[in-house]
């Protein structure tokens, strides 16, 4: 039976740390860098779970999972039971086990953390996943009996995926497009392999095949086929192609070779594994000095990209200061950990470079300090006259956010569109301005998180799925 | 696998021509359009725009210069054999209009592209003067399909090895002074063919579209590599291209960024020239 929060009599089992690559070695290589629990490191996590009645971690779920019950199962050694529980609601339990958010969602509710450290409820997910695929028995959860409908997913990243989970387990037949040659979407082409092995993504990737989807690759929906022909074929169609548009500095000397978006960056490291040039044939400049211009968990990314490509000094430079810095606080301390250098309070002016070979040799930047906060409530960076100083780099990477992609909004008339172009959608269903057509993820929020995808994923299929057996 | 069902070695084998089956592709394609191919697992996403298609069968055809690493790999490629992914139709197509009179003008490799734009514009009701060139009489591709595209055909090889000697710029000159009624330029080509090709048509202020070929990557409009200045405006050649008002565009910077992997492209040709045939390369393994 469950117990109380007041009555905790047996000893305090402190929050399991997670093993991980020392960052010393871990800055030169693409190996994950958490090794991810041993089956007793979690079944003893677990056990620091209290079973709450009313559970908070299950609220800050975007897609929520039954968290204590899964907790419960690992906790007595059910590993499979677990996963079963998972499956439920998450068909990418690997994924978001390594790159969600937790400290603001599930772990963030969790009633341990009021006095103690939360448990540690990505870890365990990613433990119950990891379980599965390496040493559990091949298993599928139980699907609905076959309803004949078919739904069409454009976009093999983390809201297609999930709507395509979702729609699966409910009997409906599901066909995605994917205009990369490869499914996972950001989860392929943009997190890096030491945060989210490739190997992983393509396994979760053939989980939803062995569930019965079809996944088309090399698909840019739009030029090869547009939404209006698909909806000539499949009775519905979900749009997660994702924002996909980089954004520049627009500052001058931008064309410099040497000068990157972090789309660009990212996609060249991870889809294209450019690190591993020229075993793998697509180049990218291995910089010995690197400047990544943004603070998010992207900017993160790249700039620890960097010093696993050989960098010297990887800068990020930012123009607010350390408080606030956008990315999740666990990837600044890897990112620190590993010799990424902070310039903040900098705002990048122009590009220098060698105008004879094109290449890019420094960025001049002017320094900043905080003035009254602005609309998004942050204090406003302002800059200092006469600050301007020189910083030496050979590679810069832009990763200041992204806009959206029009490659496939152009194409696809009736569908209503924002200012800044993305997809007007209902916040609670996905449904678009168009029939028989649903939208989620970041084409229709502009650049979010996974797991927030994933929540836009849910709440379409959900949608959909009343749609195919209801009608509207 | 995207087979090829048709190879042709042209130009002394310097230039290679497929037939790819890609139905999807090949339904949807129309002129001034790209694809994106990839040989295999370790390979590289290259853009070629098509030179021909065939919907009824289902094929496209791409006409390529052997010119590193990853277009030698595509040059083993045999027929039964085929490409692991292909991608596309990508870009904007060509604005096929009446013009009246136009000339396309093609260098090189550049004359695979641009034979379905003047096939086209020919079909559309203009009378279309072509001009093609090479460095010499062996190296030139596709005489016949450009001479059954066009009105008037002009030929021009470096060494004079036939046609005219010159440069296609001569005879593109030649026909603006001889024929004041030309509406509009079609050059494609290397990009200093194409900049003096420019040069000529903005003396007689005739409009003049250019097909880019800068480096790419996804092809989507999704990582910015192949973003080019036109106007004095960053465009990507993938999505708002691959073609532009050539009187626009920013030559000396798209010289320079295609340098941008000189260093990496001889690393990557050299080894695979050096182990090709070894048994160690992705493409003998």
């Amino acid at each position: 039976m469950t117990e109380e929060v007041k009555a905790p009599k047996k000893e305090k089992i402190p929050r399991q740390k997670m093993p991980e690559q020392p960052a010393t070695e871990r800055r030169r290589n693409f190996q994950e860098v958490p090794y991810g629990y041993t089956p007793e490191l979690a079944m003893h996590e677990a056990e620091r779970c209290i079973q709450c009645k009313d559970p908070r971690c299950r609220q800050g779920c975007p897609v929520e999972i039954e968290i204590p019950a899964f907790i419960k199962c690992l906790k007595e050694g059910d590993f499979e039971g677990a996963i079963r529980k998972i499956w439920e609601k998450n068909s990418l339990p690997a994924v978001c086990g390594r790159v969600c958010p937790q400290e603001v969602q599930c772990e963030g509710m969790c009633i341990l953390g009021k006095k103690d450290a939360p448990v540690a409820i990505g870890n365990l997910e990613r433990f119950a996943a990891d379980y599965q695929r390496e040493k559990g028995k091949q298993i599928l959860p139980p699907k609905a009996p076959a309803t004949g409908k078919k739904v069409a997913v454009v976009g093999a990243g983390p809201s297609g995926l999930t709507v395509a989970g979702d729609l699966l387990l409910k009997g409906h037949e599901v066909h995605i497009f994917e205009a990369l040659h490869g499914p996972g979407g950001v989860l392929l082409y943009g997190i890096p392999e030491f945060r989210l092995p490739k190997a992983i993504v393509a396994q979760e990737c053939n989980f939803l095949e062995r569930m019965g989807a079809k996944i088309e690759v090399n698909s840019v929906i739009g030029r090869s086929e547009t939404v209006d022909e698909l909806l000539e074929k499949f009775d519905a169609i979900f749009l997660g192609v994702g924002a996909g548009l980089p954004v520049f500095l627009k500052i001058p000397g931008e064309h410099f070779i040497g000068v990157y978006s972090a789309n660009e960056y990212l996609t060249r490291s991870n889809l294209m594994k450019a690190y591993s040039f020229p075993e793998y044939d697509t180049p990218i400049v291995k910089g010995k000095n690197v400047a990544t211009f943004g603070g998010g968990n992207v900017a993160m990314d790249c700039a620890r990209t960097a010093l696993r490509l050989g960098a010297d000094h990887s800068y990020i430079i930012y123009r607010r200061s350390m408080a606030e810095l956008p990315a999740r606080t666990a990837e600044v301390h890897h990112a620190e950990e590993e010799g990424v250098e902070f310039l903040l309070l900098n705002n990048p002016v122009r590009f220098l470079g060698d105008e004879a070979t094109g290449r890019l040799t420094g960025v001049e930047v002017l320094k900043m300090e905080l003035g009254e906060p602005d609309a998004s409530g942050r204090r406003r960076p302002v800059p200092i006259a006469g600050s301007e100083y020189t910083v030496d780099i050979d590679t810069a990477v832009i990763a200041i956010g992204s806009g959206s992609n029009p490659l496939l909004t152009k194409s696809t008339p009736g569908l209503a569109l924002n200012k800044w172009g993305y997809i007007v959608a209902d916040p609670k269903t996905g449904k678009t301005m168009k029939p028989r057509v649903w939208a989620g993820g970041d084409i229709v929020t502009g650049s979010a998180t996974v797991i927030l995808a994933m929540g836009a994923g849910r709440m379409a299929s959900n949608s959909i799925h009343d749609y195919l057996t209801m009608g509207w | 696998m995207f087979e090829i069902v048709e190879r042709q070695e042209l130009a002394q084998g310097t230039i290679i021509s497929n037939w790819i089956k890609a139905p999807k592709i090949a339904a949807k394609a129309k002129p001034g359009q790209f694809v994106i191919l990839r040989a295999n697992e370790t390979g590289e996403r290259i853009p070629l725009t098509m030179a021909d298609t065939d919907p009824a069968k289902g094929l496209i055809n791409i006409i390529y210069m052997v010119v590193g690493k990853s277009t030698a790999l595509f040059k083993t490629l045999k027929v039964g054999q085929g490409y692991l992914d292909v991608i596309g139709p990508l870009g904007q197509p060509t604005h096929l209009e009446k013009v009246g009179k136009v000339i396309c003008v093609g260098g090189g490799t550049g004359v695979a592209v641009l034979h379905p734009i003047t096939r086209g514009l020919k079909q559309v009701g203009n009378y279309v003067y072509g001009v093609i060139g090479a460095r010499s009489k062996d190296l030139l591709i596709m005489e016949d399909r450009m001479k059954a595209a066009s009105n008037e055909l002009m030929i021009c090889t470096d060494d004079g090895t036939y046609g005219h000697k010159g440069f296609v710029t001569d005879k593109l000159r030649e026909t603006l002074q001889k024929d004041k009624d030309i509406k509009l330029a079609v050059c494609i080509g290397p990009v200093p063919m194409m900049k003096f090709c420019c040069k000529v048509t903005e003396e007689f202020g005739v409009k003049t579209l250019v097909s880019l070929n800068p480096i790419m990557v996804d092809g989507t409009g999704m990582c910015g590599c192949c973003r080019v200045k036109v106007a004095d405006k960053m465009q990507f050649a993938c999505v708002d291209g691959p073609e532009f008002d050539g009187h626009q565009v920013d030559w000396d910077e798209l010289n320079l960024r295609l340098r941008s992997y000189m260093v990496e492209e001889k690393v990557s040709y050299d080894q695979f020239k050096e182990c090709h045939g070894g048994g160690k390369c992705s493409c003998c393994s």
